[in-house]
């Protein structure tokens, strides 16, 4: 009896839409992100992660129906992410549908937001986002690793892993941990990140950013990572949701 | 008549997902609505009452929960409805504060008092306990009935009632079945009692398991 590791599919959704390029047959629309869900869902996905880019704020009512139809089709955990600024943001996205919510950049600006949100809502509602980058380990931070803004471009000068510690004291329930130097790269986690996370938290800890092949999620596991996010691997169906289970198995992780 | 003879019945089972501002309510209305339940969100004292099951989500704080569920007469309408052998369900804080009490963050709060027990803070190297795990559940469990043993459950929770304490003495009793898990140390997953069914992860969310698990619990109303 032991807590399967998740396996979680992350849509980035622009206006309603699918932004990454989606490479499955049989989809009646295959940039819906409800039949993605549908689909992920049926596959044996965990959960399923949202990020949403729509840039405008005036057009989140889009993002709104978009969940309420997920959650309407999918019975497994949904999280939605993206422009998420208030405890107000997060109480739209929870009544439409969602069940956690990922926050970024405004808890950087105000880190008492994860506070508000938390006791508002509980802590288990709370993915902490945190972009972060490798620096010259002492010269930028201590760790060797700095949280980053604007998608990696800007640095801030905060140590990712001071950050990760904090916020779980302030009632993050739980870190999404992206590695922006491992993003897109499809050369594997950064594991040694992961690691170096894992010491200095007790909340669980999702690993994403690099995930390219089937060997390169169970290091992930291994590091310390208690669900492993992909999203590029997954849309094109380079990888399915069964294989990256097989081989977390086989690597004697247990998984759903 | 066997409640089990209702398995079959095509009149829709009515079903009231108690609205009192601290559950995910629409997760549990969709998943009620797609295993066949005619659903509806609301905390009228009446359509409570009336209703064939009452399922009490819960997401939060103990205490805050405890205080909305008052302010909503749901701890008058959830003893009315168990006094008379009415179907209730609750999930997550929503089984816990059916537990004498519950600490948080130190502050001891007066839960239901249905069953006596404490809803502790998991003692656990990652907390909160967050995912699917399985669960130990009596051989003749209807909540489980036509589940695997490996089946998997969505949690989310960082508080549990480790100690099962109720000790039904009365030969003429059934004693309540108890459902374990473990993450860290055993805790209590899900507990029949009877009307009164109440489980600590989300079947709403639990995929098809948690619709047979739902579709179980619409078979006894």
């Amino acid at each position: 009896m032991t807590l399967a590791v998740r396996v979680i599919p992350c849509l980035d959704v622009d206006n309603g839409r699918v932004v990454k390029g989606v490479n499955f047959q049989n989809l009646r629309d295959a940039g819906d992100p409800v039949e993605m869900a549908k689909v992920y869902g049926e596959e044996g996905a965990d959960e399923l992660t949202f990020l949403d880019i729509t840039a405008s704020s005036g057009d989140r009512e889009t993002t709104y129906d978009v969940v309420r139809r997920t959650a309407e089709q999918v019975f497994i955990p949904l999280t939605v992410g993206g422009g998420v600024r208030t405890p107000e943001d997060v109480n739209k996205l929870l009544r439409a549908g969602a069940d956690k919510v990922g926050v970024n950049t405004a808890a950087i600006a105000r880190p008492e937001l994860i506070r508000e949100i938390s006791q508002r809502f509980g802590s288990q509602v709370l993915v902490l986002s945190v972009d972060a980058r490798r620096c010259p380990e002492g010269t930028v931070t201590s760790s060797g690793y700095e949280v980053t803004t604007h998608g990696g471009r800007r640095g801030t000068g905060i140590d990712a892993v001071e950050w990760a510690h904090r916020a779980a004291e302030l009632g993050a329930g739980e870190i999404l941990l992206n590695s922006m130097d491992a993003d897109g790269t499809k050369d594997g986690y950064d594991t040694a990140m992961i690691e170096a996370v894992r010491k200095q938290v007790t909340i669980p800890v999702i690993a994403s950013g690099g995930a390219g092949k089937l060997a390169d999620f169970a290091p992930a596991v291994a590091a310390g990572a208690d669900a492993v996010l992909a999203a590029s691997v997954f849309h094109f169906g380079d990888l399915r949701i069964g294989q990256v289970k097989d081989a977390l198995r086989g690597a004697g992780h247990p998984v759903r | 008549m066997e409640l089990s003879d209702l398995t079959n019945s095509t009149t829709a089972k009515n079903v009231v997902v108690f609205d009192y501002g601290f559950g995910n309510v629409r997760s549990a209305e969709r998943a009620l609505a797609h295993v066949g339940a005619q659903v509806e969100i609301t905390r009228d004292y009446d359509k409570a009452m009336a209703a064939d099951g009452l399922l009490v989500p819960g997401v939060g704080a103990f205490a805050a929960c405890m205080n909305g569920l008052r302010e909503a007469r749901g701890d008058w309408i959830v003893g009315r409805r168990l006094s008379g052998g009415r179907p209730v369900m609750g999930i997550c804080v929503g089984m816990q504060i059916l537990f004498g009490r519950g600490i948080e963050h130190g502050v001891e709060a007066e839960g239901l008092d249905e069953w006596p027990g404490t809803v502790e803070p998991l003692r656990a190297p990652v907390v909160p306990h967050m995912g699917w795990n399985t669960v130990k559940a009596p051989g003749d469990s209807q909540l489980f009935a036509g589940l695997d043993e490996d089946e998997r459950y969505y949690f989310v929770h960082s508080y549990a009632v480790r100690t099962w304490e109720l000790e039904v003495t009365n030969p003429h009793m059934h004693s309540p079945k108890v459902t374990w898990a473990t993450h860290g140390e055993p805790f209590v997953a899900a507990v029949e009692n009877g009307p009164l069914w109440a489980t600590q992860f989300h079947p709403e969310k639990s995929g098809d398991a948690g619709a047979r698990l739902l579709r179980n619990w619409l078979d006894i109303l």
